[in-house]
């Protein structure tokens, strides 16, 4: 006999058991199956997906660090300079590794100096090409909008709480964009660049990022924040107070 | 720091045997779960020791002995002999060993040996002061494994109480005047007094099996250890849950059985080893 | 214990069967607990059996330095217990005494079998573990707040780990012993468990027991455990439960 203990999105601890029973698939290495029982390992959401034949269980989680998974979009800082390539902190376990000649988009002559493309300290806007348990991240910048970032603010929050910055189908980070008309690029590790059109709205972003990083634990977010914008742009004499749309 | 260790590698195929046959209860070598290798005691094995025993416990070879001098006691305790324990992993004993100071896994083996002396008041410290709240016996017990094949506990636990049985007291002189004690080594003034006989059972978890004193490769496999310290008495003066896994109540409660199952034979090994030497000093080895 | 108990021993219990502090013997000292203490630790909390404090903070799971000191497979807990200079009455020594390297290692392995290791190869999780005031019970009360870092940290685990001292004193098994009671009782046992798993990972005894007062013993100390068990999920709740406008 399978049961479920918890609704979804149900706040869940390290120890907690979710549900009893065998039918029940499960989609993250958060939860744990011992013995009958379906753990929750870490502080986390729960999600429940259930179709006509399964019901799938996962686990947003609320804390822990950045660990790479390739496709990751991440924002990078050089840390060392090899022979061949950049030593890059990406806020893993593990530092990443940028080959010269991935970065030039050619082979690359090692009588060259590295640090005339890419110094100690420079971000990069990169993915995650290669990764797997042996061996440190490999990172590539061979697609549009990626390398080097020359302008903007950079701001990190929990890695942990990007999924809720981003929003189910981009919603929140569309608002978002659209509220501040900031260009806001998050990096899956938690690493958040923004370009905006001014400072006051460079300010509300960041606040507005920073609220849904202490809330990302409690539901009707994406109003709440919109509300939060429109507020602070009334505030700051960006909008009359009149209404959110069609601001000047 | 406490760092995770590296644990030896041992064969899948290797593994899976010694699993298969635990499951059908036996071992590698033909014995019982609940079974010791062959006990070997050599008492009074270093001459210039006050105490010493020498133990083979299958192929695991360890050395206790006992040194005595004289020293302050602790101010808390001014009527007292004082007992200080050390364990040495020497490189020579597995290439696992390095050189250099104990490390936690030696640290932990000598502290569990203390504790199971000290809390049973196996060693009548109170008979062992010289000149009260001034001069008192230092007892240095002292071990050394030479030889790791598996359950350095116990081994170093059936050393050391040996070693305590056979330790005799050296003669002294003490100068009324000045108060200052001269040991003569060459004379004795009778045994270390022993008030009861302690020895340790530590059981180790290997799969979902429990096993008294494994080898090498066992104990390798093994994921928890749970040692039990049994009087003669029967009473448990002492536990030490060690390794990365955890045991259950029920788990518990079968290691306590082994311990309580097997402590007689070690302890009548302890005593038969000790015999001659307690019986030559004119006391008998059923205790003080 | 041990040769104190032979001087001037204190009466542990009184007629009334109440302990030196007035406890019944079941009963725990009044316990606190925060999580989220210390900003730069990936996990951090401070808790407090009585007056015994102690503070905990997780790193990790970060690159390994040395880096030969990694596994292929699991990830390396490190765990340092120790002891403020000022936390006990007499001065103690900074330099790490054999106590405190014995239970730092009875510590992580008390730890350890929670822990999803095997989630982050190749990496240490480093686990600070600092008594600031000592009054019985620091091993265990450090179980209990390493526990809670670990969660804070958001490392994975199979369940919180909590801890609690039970000892024997005036022929009488009690639970949650303080300083005093380990001082001049007969028996000591320091035990943690992962209750909501039934799994004991940490057990020690130091002193004398029969076969069937350790039972008692053992029963009493994972009675105590889930108490404070129940404490550690409810602060946890407590931090996401408020949010600040």
């Amino acid at each position: 006999m399978s049961k479920l203990l918890v609704e979804n999105r149900a706040m869940v601890f390290p120890g907690d058991v979710i549900a009893e029973g065998n039918n029940f698939e499960i989609a993250t290495p958060y939860l744990k199956r011992i013995g009958n029982r379906v753990v929750a390992t870490v502080i986390g959401l729960v999600t429940i997906e259930k179709d006509d034949r399964t019901t799938k269980l996962g686990l947003i989680p609320l804390e822990g660090c950045y660990y790479p998974k390739v496709g990751d979009l991440v924002i990078g800082i050089v840390i060392d300079i090899g022979v061949t390539s950049w030593l890059v902190d990406i806020r893993a376990p593990f530092p990443a590794v940028l080959n010269a000649s991935d970065y030039l988009g050619k082979p690359y002559n090692p009588s060259e100096e590295l640090s005339k493309y890419l110094n100690i300290g420079d971000v990069i806007l990169a993915k995650i090409a290669q990764f797997d348990r042996g061996r440190d991240p490999l990172l590539t910048v061979q697609e549009k909008g990626l390398g080097k970032v020359v302008e903007g603010v950079l701001i990190e929050i929990k890695p942990s709480r990007v999924p809720r910055v981003v929003g189910r189908r981009k919603s929140m980070l569309s608002m978002l964009q659209e509220e501040t008309r900031c260009q806001i690029v998050v990096g899956n590790n938690g690493r958040i660049l923004l370009r905006c059109p001014d400072p006051e709205r460079e300010a509300i972003a960041i606040l507005a990022i920073k609220k849904i990083e202490r809330e990302a634990h409690t539901q009707g977010l994406t109003e709440r924040i919109k509300e939060f914008i429109i507020e602070q742009k009334i505030k700051r004499g960006l909008i009359g107070s009149g209404g959110g749309k069609g601001e000047t | 720091m406490s760092v995770t260790p590296e644990l030896p590698i041992i064969p899948k195929l290797k593994a899976n045997a010694i699993l298969n046959l635990l499951a059908r209860g036996q071992r590698i070598d033909k014995r019982r779960l609940d079974e010791y290798r062959e006990i070997t005691i050599k008492t009074g094995y270093v001459p210039n020791a006050e105490g010493s025993a020498y133990v083979k416990l299958g192929n695991t070879q360890v050395l206790a002995g006992v040194k005595l001098e004289v020293g302050q006691p602790y101010a808390d305790a001014p009527n007292e002999g004082v007992l200080i324990v050390n364990a040495e992993f020497i490189p020579a004993a597995s290439p696992s060993f390095e050189p250099g100071p104990p490390d936690e896994n030696a640290i932990e083996l000598a502290r569990i040996i203390d504790r199971s002396l000290r809390e049973p008041r196996v060693i009548e410290t109170n008979k062992l002061a010289i000149i009260p709240g001034k001069k008192v016996w230092i007892i240095w017990l002292d071990i050394y494994v030479l030889d790791h094949d598996g359950n350095l506990i116990d081994a170093c636990m059936l050393a050391s109480m040996t070693a305590l049985m056979s330790t005799r007291i050296p003669a002294i002189d003490v100068n009324k005047e000045t108060g200052e004690v001269t040991i003569k080594r060459e004379e004795t003034q009778g045994l270390l007094p022993i008030s009861r006989l302690v020895t340790t059972v530590s059981v180790y978890k290997i799969g979902n099996y429990l096993v008294v004193d494994p080898n090498q490769e066992e104990e390798a496999l093994s994921s928890a250890r749970l040692s039990i310290t049994v009087t003669e008495e029967g009473l448990i003066a002492g536990l030490q849950k060690a390794g990365l896994d955890h045991l259950t109540e029920t788990e518990i409660e079968k290691a306590i059985e082994l311990a309580l199952n097997n402590a007689p034979k070690l302890i009548t090994a302890i005593r038969e080893a000790a015999k001659d030497i307690r019986a030559k000093e004119g006391i008998n080895s059923e205790g003080g | 214990m041990g040769v104190a108990a032979e001087k001037e021993k204190p009466k542990l219990i009184d007629e009334k069967g109440l302990r030196v502090d007035g406890r019944r013997p079941d009963e725990l000292r009044p316990i606190d607990m925060e999580v989220g203490v210390l900003k730069n630790a990936d996990g951090s909390a401070l808790v407090k059996y009585g007056n015994t404090w102690v503070l905990a903070a997780v790193y990790g799971p970060r690159e390994a330095v040395p880096k030969h000191m990694t596994l292929p497979d699991r990830a390396v807990l490190r765990c340092r217990y120790r002891m403020l200079s000022f936390s006990t009455h007499e001065r103690k020594s900074p330099a790490p005494s054999r106590r405190e390297i014995e239970l730092s290692k009875v510590i992580r392995e008390a730890l350890e079998p929670a822990v999803l290791t095997e989630l982050y190869p190749r990496t240490t999780i480093d686990i600070f573990i600092e008594v600031l005031n000592a009054h019985g019970g620091t091993r265990t009360a450090g179980v209990t707040a390493a526990a809670l870092a670990l969660a804070d940290a958001g490392i994975p685990m199979r369940d919180l780990v909590a801890g609690v001292a039970v000892g024997k004193v005036d022929g009488i098994i009690v639970l949650d012993i303080n300083e005093n009671e380990d001082m001049y009782g007969e028996a000591d046992m320091p035990v943690a468990a992962m209750p909501g798993l039934g799994r004991i990972t940490l057990l020690q005894l130091n002193g004398v027991l029969t076969p069937e007062e350790f039972r008692v013993a053992l029963k009493l100390a994972l009675q105590g455990i889930k108490r404070i068990y129940d404490m550690q999920k409810e602060v946890l709740r407590h931090k996401y439960a408020v949010v600040e406008e």
